[in-house]
């Protein structure tokens, strides 16, 4: 079947919703001073956007408390979250912690709780793997479980680099027997805050000595359920990494627009306008690719790894080079705290190692679409 | 997406005439050309064109529902890529600019490839700065008198007609002093004679002008209106180019991964994170393709399509570059030198070298990369110009 690539109205008019409500928040120039007060997240807007505009629950069905979308709406706000850099868990919450919950048993009490409170906004969640964890190489728990009970279990262990920790009402962490979800406030549980390259995405080390935990999935479910929402989880990254792009390009076009050297605006020389456009078409491609795997987790394409391989070695890429354009094309102006540049050129990096990196989505491609490396 | 094809009444309709043209001209009696004349009078040919002139005025999104339609009867086609520059580039032009009688008389037989046709536009001291083209039209009396030199003509020496344009006022400046003109490539003062390039092959022509006479009635446009409509012809060209449907693995990339699958022998890492990077560029640029493609259908073009050229010239170059190096010693030998001159140009067909050759013209055919990226950023971007010298002052006063 042929993936639409396009955005249809209703996801140009989520967008329209989306956007307004972040230029009336200020950002992306609100963006830094909330960062760097060191909130784990701008609960305001969260507030708005999640619980207001019910954008949490959109890959979640109606009858477990969500919006019964798919994942290419969710694409498009993740696409204007990118253009704003806006520090918000909507990644790590509304899609990895939410599309992990819908890959155990809904039917559970111990699951469908923590689903509802997410899809309605009402809780954060993360999903506690470290961020570069890529999607198809099974996720090796670095935490045990010993049961006290039936589903429930005391848990020992230490996960590095985890999004959204901070600020999470509850945690997903895989152990060796299956998902636990954890409560972060619990006795033996230990949020220890890194000083994050990305500052507008925080990331924290778990630390967990018997900390009491309620089983989610044994192994296998587990395993299927984090394949899939690590998944979901790059492909829907892809667009983030989009709207990263997007702004790069608009704002470094309108500069070169009107930066006067040499008597003439700095986008008039052809050694300039050729990069601009070089990576207008970059961003062309990007586009492509990551409506494909939005559409692709979407429609549940049997080919979506694949999709999702594609979308993410372009977009991190890309999103890496608009930033670095941005900055270099902005001259002087792009290396000060005060520009806004250095926040998405720091989101674009840390972006282009979550979720897996260019190079580990090819590795995957050479398995996926049968371009073998050398032979022993 | 693809949904509202089938489901709009106007597909039921086209369905029904299709029927109606196989009934009155069955497929297995009627000889090629007649049936592809009474195809084109009976609206089918390309329905987005006007009535009477091979169309239905119907949306050209709705042309698969027909083409399929015949396709399935086995009905016979007009082997487009032969007559690639009439249906891409000279028909639309002379829709767009046409008086009645040129439509009349040009559009059925070049649909039909009964008369086949070439563009006379570049020449050797007129590349990517097409509009400073020397090659002079002189009126005289009911007609025009051509002098001049053109270049890259593909299809010349098989050629019926030309578009051409040419300088018919040298004392304005360059961009207001051309005119479009249809040519008489029987005309006893044209001589083709093959270019043979770096693959060995001569796919083109040079195209010697010399005392060529244009009836006026065979102008396309105003007087001095010429680049104005070969913009026409440019668009549509770049279109062609970069605008066709290709499934996953195809053109370049499937042919090389070919190699790869069959030769793990030669296979090094390093070649390996080459290919792979290429891959995921080829799959960007199809879906990027395939993108353009439903935006066209849903009446939205966007400006993407300036930019798959670019794309498809760097894939082809890198990853046939790739193929020669990863072939080692068979890279060492190339398939034939001796000059032909083909009638088709299959820019994956024959051997490794001459594909890696043949690559090499991807980015100069059709628009310069370093061109098109000026497009692309003064365009769609609203990048200011280069301070120019040359657009204010009269064509005769420029440099050459």
């Amino acid at each position: 079947m042929t993936p639409d690539l396009l955005y249809s109205e209703t996801e140009q008019d989520l967008r329209a919703a989306v956007r307004s409500l972040l230029a009336a928040h200020g950002a992306p120039a609100s963006v830094l001073a909330g960062a760097e007060s060191g909130r784990p997240y701008d609960t305001g807007l969260w507030q708005s956007l999640a619980v207001g505009m019910g954008t949490a629950g959109l890959l979640v069905p109606e009858k477990s408390g969500g919006q019964g979308a798919t994942a290419r709406e969710a694409a498009v706000v993740l696409e204007e979250l990118g253009r704003t850099v806006a520090d918000v868990p909507y990644l790590t919450s509304a899609v990895l912690a939410v599309r992990t919950l819908l890959g155990c048993d809904t039917g559970r009490t111990e699951v469908a709780a923590p689903l509802t409170a997410l899809a309605e906004g009402r809780q954060v969640g993360a999903l506690a793997v470290p961020l570069p964890t890529a999607p198809g190489a099974g996720v090796r728990p670095t935490v045990s479980a010993e049961p006290t009970g039936p589903d429930r279990a005391l848990l020992t262990g230490t996960v590095n680099a985890v999004a959204g920790a901070a600020g999470a009402d509850v945690l997903l962490v895989p152990t060796d027997t299956g998902l636990h979800s954890v409560d972060p406030t619990a006795e033996g549980v230990t949020l220890t805050p890194l000083t994050p390259l990305d500052l507008t995405r925080p990331i924290a080390r778990i630390t967990l000595s018997a900390a009491p935990a309620a089983l989610l999935a044994g192994p296998d479910r587990a395993r299927t359920a984090l394949d899939a929402a690590l998944l979901t989880g790059a492909g829907l990254l892809a667009s983030e990494q989009l709207g990263v792009a997007e702004w790069c390009l608009t704002e470094t076009v309108r500069y070169a627009g009107e930066r006067q050297q040499f008597g003439r605006p700095i986008g008039s020389f052809q050694a300039l306008k050729h990069r601009l456009a070089a990576l207008w078409l970059d961003i062309a491609s990007a586009r492509a690719t990551a409506r494909n795997a939005a559409d692709a987790l979407a429609t549940d394409a049997p080919d979506a790894a694949i999709a999702v391989a594609v979308a993410q070695s372009c977009c991190s890429e890309v999103a890496v080079r608009a930033a670095e354009e941005c900055v270099q094309l902005h001259g002087g102006i792009g290396m000060t705290w005060e520009h806004p540049a250095h926040l998405y050129l720091k989101r674009a990096r840390t972006d282009a190692t979550a979720l897996g990196t260019p190079d580990r989505h090819r590795q995957a491609l050479a398995r996926l679409a049968d371009v073998p490396g050398p032979v022993a | 997406m693809n949904a509202p094809v089938a489901a709009t009444p106007g597909a039921g309709e086209l369905r029904d005439r299709v029927a109606a043209l196989l009934a009155a001209h069955d497929p297995a009696s009627t000889d090629r050309l007649g049936f592809l004349r009474a195809r084109f009078d009976a609206g089918l040919a390309w329905i987005h064109f006007p009535e009477g002139l091979g169309g239905l005025g119907a949306p050209r999104s709705l042309q698969p529902v027909v083409d399929a339609a015949l396709d399935a009867a086995g009905a016979p086609g007009n082997d487009p890529r032969r007559i690639g520059i009439g249906l891409g580039m000279a028909a639309p032009t002379i829709l767009q600019y046409g008086t009645d009688e040129q439509k009349q008389r040009f559009l059925r037989p070049l649909w039909t490839g009964e008369e086949v046709w070439c563009q006379l536009f570049s020449e050797p001291g007129a590349g990517s700065d097409l509009a400073g083209l020397a090659t002079r039209a002189v009126r005289d009396g009911d007609s025009w008198t051509v002098d001049g030199q053109k270049v890259w003509t593909s299809s010349a020496h098989l050629a019926r007609w030309a578009i051409l344009i040419a300088r018919t006022d040298p004392d304005v400046p360059k961009h207001q002093g051309i005119t479009y003109f249809v040519c008489d490539m029987t005309d006893p003062g044209v001589e083709v004679r093959p270019l043979r390039q770096i693959t060995g092959e001569a796919e083109f022509n040079e195209v010697f002008l010399t005392g060529v006479r244009i009836p006026d009635t065979h102008r396309l446009g105003a007087i001095g209106d010429g680049w104005r409509v070969a913009q026409t012809t440019l668009m549509n060209e770049r279109m062609a180019i970069g605008g066709t449907r290709v499934p996953r693995e195809g053109g370049m990339v499937g042919v090389v991964a070919r190699t790869w699958r069959e030769r793990p022998e030669l296979r090094t890492h390093d070649l390996h994170q080459r290919l792979l990077r290429l891959w995921v560029d080829a799959e960007a640029a199809r879906l990027t393709g395939e993108r353009l493609r439903q935006q066209l259908r849903r009446g939205r073009p966007g400006p993407e399509g300036s930019g798959m050229k670019l794309a498809f010239a760097r894939l082809n170059q890198e990853l046939s570059a790739l193929e020669v190096e990863l072939l080692a010693e068979d890279g060492l030998t190339y398939g034939d030198w001796t000059m032909v001159r083909p009638e088709l140009v299959d820019f994956t067909g024959r051997d490794a070298g001459y594909r890696y050759l043949r690559a090499k013209g991807n980015s100069i055919e059709g628009g310069t990369s370093e061109v098109l990226l000026n497009i692309v950023a003064e365009r769609v971007l609203g990048l200011p110009p280069e301070p120019r010298n040359d657009k204010d002052l009269p064509w005769k006063d420029l440099p050459r």
